[in-house]
């Protein structure tokens, strides 16, 4: 393949990013608005076309049938020794390929729907800019050659989202939430950081072909170094991992991303919810043949993935800000794909059941991203008519709102795992992928399923049922513009069949094509457990009623628990301003003010009480010098005389 | 002779600078004179780089390029000798940009002519200082670059101008009076047949200090330098000076004279006494390795802009000591980027705290906010700098930290280990720092209504910004061009000190 396109993918929004951040301030933000789009719809094609070359061109297909791993273009960024190389290249394999799908595809309905989500705001072409070099580091990230560029993406996708989040700068909110999320996300690259050190300490690459490609002669270097009776390679791997816990949203680093939806709605849809937030599962995904030989590190993976996702669903289950319900779900959803990669090993270098929850995975986080995308932009619709996240603001919508009423619902059948929607085939497949590796494990997803369909019909019902609110000075609220409606209705229909696609052709762990069974017991436990989560959402948020006031108040602590967040945010502001900030700043400033400054000043001031001490004898008074010269003679004579007598 | 040697007219352009400017009558002659002379030394410096990519790589056996060396002072064998590679080119060149940059930022300075007087002086130690071989004649440059900057913070500072200026000269003197001592001692160790030598690749060569001699050599010299760096505990000069000093001798101070520190270190510590700086390097390791964090925590919870890039400062040219110490080639490499990058970004922090101080009238992060509806140009630019200083990829400081911690994670032993990870927590410190004054002053509500009439930069200012961002920028876009220049110095044949980790 030649490398006109690929570098055109990445260098189209980087344009894009200069033109509107350097002259947009010029432009007209319809201009401005359009040019982004424009961009964005190129940069969709090409993505298209590589992405078909690579799947359905026979180019990429090796004598097995298996599908290659290929590195279009690699050039030398920053040698740091002669094996330790940062490179900067373009790598195509079927995992790389389908979320150059993902991105370009809701990047792009995010560019069109902000031309009427965004219309008049200010900063619009600031906003476009932003979107654009989001769309650039992401590319980056995923095409990465090898794990630094990656790096160099997840760091730029980082702060592409930092500058989003705080798009409203004049709201205080939305900067502290931006910095929360910079910091956290910081903290966890620390580790990735760290992480990238030992593995290519250790490896001598960074280069994701001869990492992945051989991961045998890689685990032979780790070969009986072991840290605190844990394997090397385990605690590479587990801080890399760290890194992804951080940009995913994994417990105990999740707190940023409930904030987040400080943001523009658009940019949750697409940071947030569809592409970003899912960089930690590919950065497992993208390293998997190494993770197959740390058992620890998969286990490691399958338990933070598993409270994570139990974490956030229950917490979903109280939220009335229905963005933070969505920005819950996604966590759990991510934690379902978390879940997925690590029960695809059941031991060092063993695939459980044929990698399928490598495959349930990638595929759960293709179908994820297009019915969260919905979702989000659906809630952008809402907010935008009713101009409040707060669903008690809401109520009634269906009949003011009928697309976005329809498309939503399609959202929630689909992230509830009700077939023929897209969500269940994909969640089907991870739920076989978790029973298949521990039953535990299997049950305790199912219930996050159940709970998944329960928090989403009781936003569903809240939002669009009950009594609507009484209409004050004729403001109706309406249907949202055509820019906006389109994004949803494609996203809709996209969810609606996505499910049928024969995934494991595209995408599996040991990139062999094979098809895929449904489970049918698997799945009818599944959806006989949404089906009923969806009738008890019904009967308690259908219509107002005291149900859910009673079981509130049958168990107010756990609500409160749920409604809080579990405390965490208080947690981490005690550790960052109570102990980090009072505990060490404060300290180490005044030990520097006052210690080691002090004795700096001290010793001028001695140097300084000292020569005025001496100055004293240089008096300038005739009288004393003939005083002292006296004394010292006498002193001097007698010294004289002593010395004779002696 | 003297003057075909292209190196001698980085002293000559100031000397001539200066002269200029004693017969200048307004300000307008100043600043031609100022700028025409900057312009003069980024030209010469830019052609003196391409000129020294044209060369063929000079090997081993301790030389340089335009090699050159006339003797003013026989008595002592003290000559005026030139010679550069790589590193004091990129140097150079980074000296001529912050001249070239600090120029615009004091285009409407109060008494211009005695200013710009002192400035170029100061510049004309810097530079001096870059393009010797010869230790004395070094250190006289190294006399005469810090010397101005009494006059020029005790005159045109601001604050408590007199107690820092006199705090800045003393500490600093104190350490070139280590730096002397330690001078002398090489000197008279400098060779074996008893004719001595202040010329440091002679000394190299002649590799003559007794290990005896370089433990108590040694020391003194990087103790010395370590001052200038910033080194803990010797750091405090910096945030006081640094807050008083007005905005282009910030720049050139923090964005050079720092730099000098560095480069003393390893041109001359490490370089000379390779046996030395193996057994006792793990001293400085643990001081450096202090720095980095804790100048970073010192900067969570300072107020004043200047004194949170002081201490940001401390952080940073800790890393840069802190690599220069692992005695492996990419660390080193990663020091020297982190040299340039710093330099230029905490230039480009100075500026815009200047210009915004300019306006304002404080620098209290507490009394503003807002800035970025009042002047979205220079707080732009400074996210720009922030995201630079807090390690964000495309700009320089990522490239220089990760060279610096790929480098340093290369030592297998604990001890190294240990300080690594302990450096490495610094990016999210840095981050804390960074983004807390971000957010306080340049988003949120507009905190002083008065603020509202400001207005945003001007011709000027905008130019000595975005010269400093654009360098940051390439920097960070094309490191390996930077890293290319460096490396090569940094071998076994040069730095024996490389053998113990081999």
């Amino acid at each position: 393949m030649s490398p006109t396109i690929p570098i055109l993918i990445l260098a189209i929004p980087l344009f894009m990013f200069l033109l509107l951040g350097l002259l947009g301030m010029k432009m007209s933000h319809k201009l401005a608005g359009w040019l982004g789009c424009l961009g964005m719809g190129t940069t969709l094609v090409l993505a298209y076309c590589t992405a078909y070359t690579y799947y359905f061109g026979g180019d990429f297909v090796g004598a097995n049938g298996e599908r290659l791993m290929s590195v279009v273009f690699n050039e030398t960024w920053l040698a740091f020794t002669d094996k330790l190389v940062i490179s900067m290249g373009f790598m195509l394999d079927s995992i790389s390929a389908l979320m150059l799908v993902v991105i370009t595809t809701i990047s792009f309905l995010v560019h069109l729907y902000s031309l009427g989500y965004m219309e008049g705001e200010k900063g619009f072409q600031r906003y476009y800019a932003f979107l654009s070099l989001f769309s650039f580091s992401m590319l980056l990230l995923v095409v990465a050659t090898n794990i630094f560029q990656m790096y160099i993406g997840w760091e730029l996708v980082g702060a592409s989202s930092y500058l989003l989040i705080g798009f409203y700068y004049t709201k205080h909110s939305a900067v502290s939430a931006s910095k929360k999320a910079f910091i956290v996300t910081r903290f966890a690259d620390l580790g990735f950081l760290l992480g990238i050190l030992v593995l290519s300490f250790t490896t001598q690459t960074f280069d994701f072909a001869e990492l992945c490609g051989n991961p045998t002669a890689q685990v032979t270097a780790f070969a009986g170094k072991t840290f605190m009776g844990c394997s090397l390679l385990t605690w590479a791997l587990i801080l890399i991992f760290t890194g992804g816990m951080g940009k995913s949203a994994m417990m105990p680093l999740h707190i940023w991303l409930p904030d987040a939806m400080e943001g523009p709605t658009p940019v949750s849809a697409l940071i947030h919810a569809a592409t970003m937030v899912v960089a930690g599962v590919y950065l497992v995904a993208r390293m998997f043949p190494l993770y197959l030989w740390s058992f620890d590190a998969t286990t490691f993976i399958v338990v933070v993935g598993a409270i994570t996702a139990f974490y956030a669903a229950m917490v979903a289950c109280a939220q009335i800000d229905i963005k933070r319900v969505l920005a819950f779900s996604t966590i759990s959803q991510i934690a379902f794909m978390m879940v997925a990669l690590g029960v695809a090993s059941e031991g060092e270098g063993q695939v459980c059941h044929h990698g399928l929850g490598y495959m349930a995975s990638m595929f759960h986080m293709f179908t994820h991203a297009m019915f969260k995308a919905l979702l989000f932009l659906g809630a952008g619709a809402l907010i935008h008519a009713v101009h409040s996240n707060d669903y008690t603001a809401m109520h009634g919508l269906r009949k003011f709102m009928p697309v976005t009423h329809i498309t939503f619902l399609i959202g929630c059948l689909a992230i509830a795992g009700i077939p023929p929607f897209s969500g269940f085939f994909s969640k089907d497949e991870i739920m076989a992928a978790c029973y298949a590796w521990h039953p535990v494990i299997g049950v305790w997803m199912s219930v996050v399923a159940g709970l998944t369909a329960f928090y989403m019909f009781r936003l569903y019902y809240l939002i669009f049922w009950w009594k609507e609110h009484k209409i004050e000075h004729g403001h109706k609220p309406h249907e949202a513009p055509l820019p906006m409606l389109i994004p949803l209705v494609f996203l809709a229909a996209v969810s609606c069949v996505a499910g049928f696609i024969p995934f494991g052709h595209f995408v599996s762990w040991n990139h062999l094509p094979y098809d895929i069974h449904l489970d049918w017991t698997i799945a009818g436990i599944s959806v006989t457990i949404a089906v009923v989560a969806i009738v008890i959402a019904t009967v308690m948020y259908r219509k107002e009623n005291p149900l859910p006031a009673k079981m509130k108040a049958l168990l107010p602590a756990l609500w409160d628990w749920c409604y809080h967040r579990f405390y965490w945010d208080e947690l981490y502001m005690f550790i960052t301003h109570k102990i980090i900030f009072n505990g060490i700043c404060r300290p180490i400033a005044w030990f520097d003010r006052h210690i080691i400054d002090g004795t700096m000043d001290a010793m001028a001031t001695i140097t300084n009480k000292a020569s005025v001490a001496i100055r004293g004898l240089q008096s300038g008074q005739v009288q004393m010098y003939v005083w002292v010269y006296l004394i010292g003679a006498l002193l001097l004579c007698g010294l004289g005389v002593m010395a004779v007598i002696l | 002779m003297l003057f075909s040697n292209p190196l001698i007219y980085f002293v000559v352009i100031p000397l001539l600078m200066l002269a200029g400017l004693s017969l200048c009558k307004n300000i307008k002659q100043i600043r031609a004179v100022a700028v025409i002379g900057s312009i003069g030394l980024l030209a010469l410096s830019t052609v003196l780089l391409v000129k020294y990519l044209a060369m063929p790589p000079i090997n081993g056996d301790h030389q340089m390029a335009w090699e050159g060396s006339w003797q003013w002072f026989p008595q002592l064998n003290i000559c005026l000798s030139v010679g550069v590679d790589g590193i004091s080119l990129a140097m150079l060149l980074l000296s001529s940009i912050i001249v070239f940059a600090g120029s615009f930022a004091s285009w409407t300075i109060n008494q211009p002519k005695e200013f710009f007087l002192w400035l170029i002086l100061l510049s004309t130690g810097v530079f001096g200082f870059f393009i010797s071989t010869d230790l004395f004649t070094m250190f006289m440059f190294y006399e005469v670059a810090l010397i101005p900057m009494y006059l020029l913070i005790g005159v045109w500072g601001s604050g408590r101008k007199e107690y820092s200026a006199m705090k800045l000269t003393l500490m600093l003197m104190g350490g070139s009076a280590f730096l002397m001592l330690g001078l002398i001692g090489i000197y008279y160790n400098s060779s074996v047949d008893g004719q001595h030598t202040w010329n440091l690749l002679e000394i190299a060569r002649n590799h003559a200090i007794t290990p005896e001699w370089q433990r108590l050599l040694f020391p003194l010299t990087f103790v010395g330098f370590g001052v200038l760096g910033a080194m803990f505990p010797f750091h405090t000069w910096s945030p006081d000076g640094h807050a008083s000093a007005p905005t282009a001798v910030s720049m050139l101070h923090a964005g050079v004279l720092m730099k000098l520190g560095g480069y003393g270190c390893f041109r001359v510590a490490i370089y000379l006494m390779p046996e030395a700086a193996h057994e006792l390097g793990w001293i400085f390791l643990v001081l450096t390795g202090i720095s980095v964090v804790y100048g970073a925590f010192s900067a969570c919870v300072q107020t004043d802009l200047k004194y949170i890039n002081a201490y940001s400062s401390v952080s940073h040219c800790g890393l840069v000591l802190f690599a220069i110490l692992m005695y492996n080639q990419t660390a080193m490499t990663g020091a020297i980027m982190q040299m340039l990058s710093h330099g230029l970004m905490t230039a480009l922090f100075f500026a815009l705290i200047g210009m915004i101080y300019g306006r304002t009238h404080t620098r209290d992060i507490r009394e503003m906010g807002g800035m970025m509806q009042i002047m979205p140009y220079l707080s732009v630019c400074y996210v720009i700098a922030g995201m630079a200083s807090l390690g964000l990829p495309g700009l320089s400081g990522f490239v220089a930290e990760m060279t610096i911690f790929v480098g340093s994670f290369a030592h297998t032993d604990t001890f190294h280990r240990v300080f690594v990870i302990i450096a490495c927590c610094s990016i999210v410190i840095t981050a804390v720092y960074i983004l807390r004054v971000v957010g306080k002053l340049l988003f949120g509500p507009v905190h002083n209504e008065h603020h509202r009439q400001l207005t945003d930069a001007t011709w000027w200012e905008r130019l000595s910004t975005a010269t400093l961002i654009i360098c940051v920028a390439a920097i960070g876009c094309f490191p390996n061009f930077f890293a290319n220049l460096i490396k090569p110095t940094f071998v076994e044949e040069i730095f024996k000190v490389f053998q113990y980790n081999s």
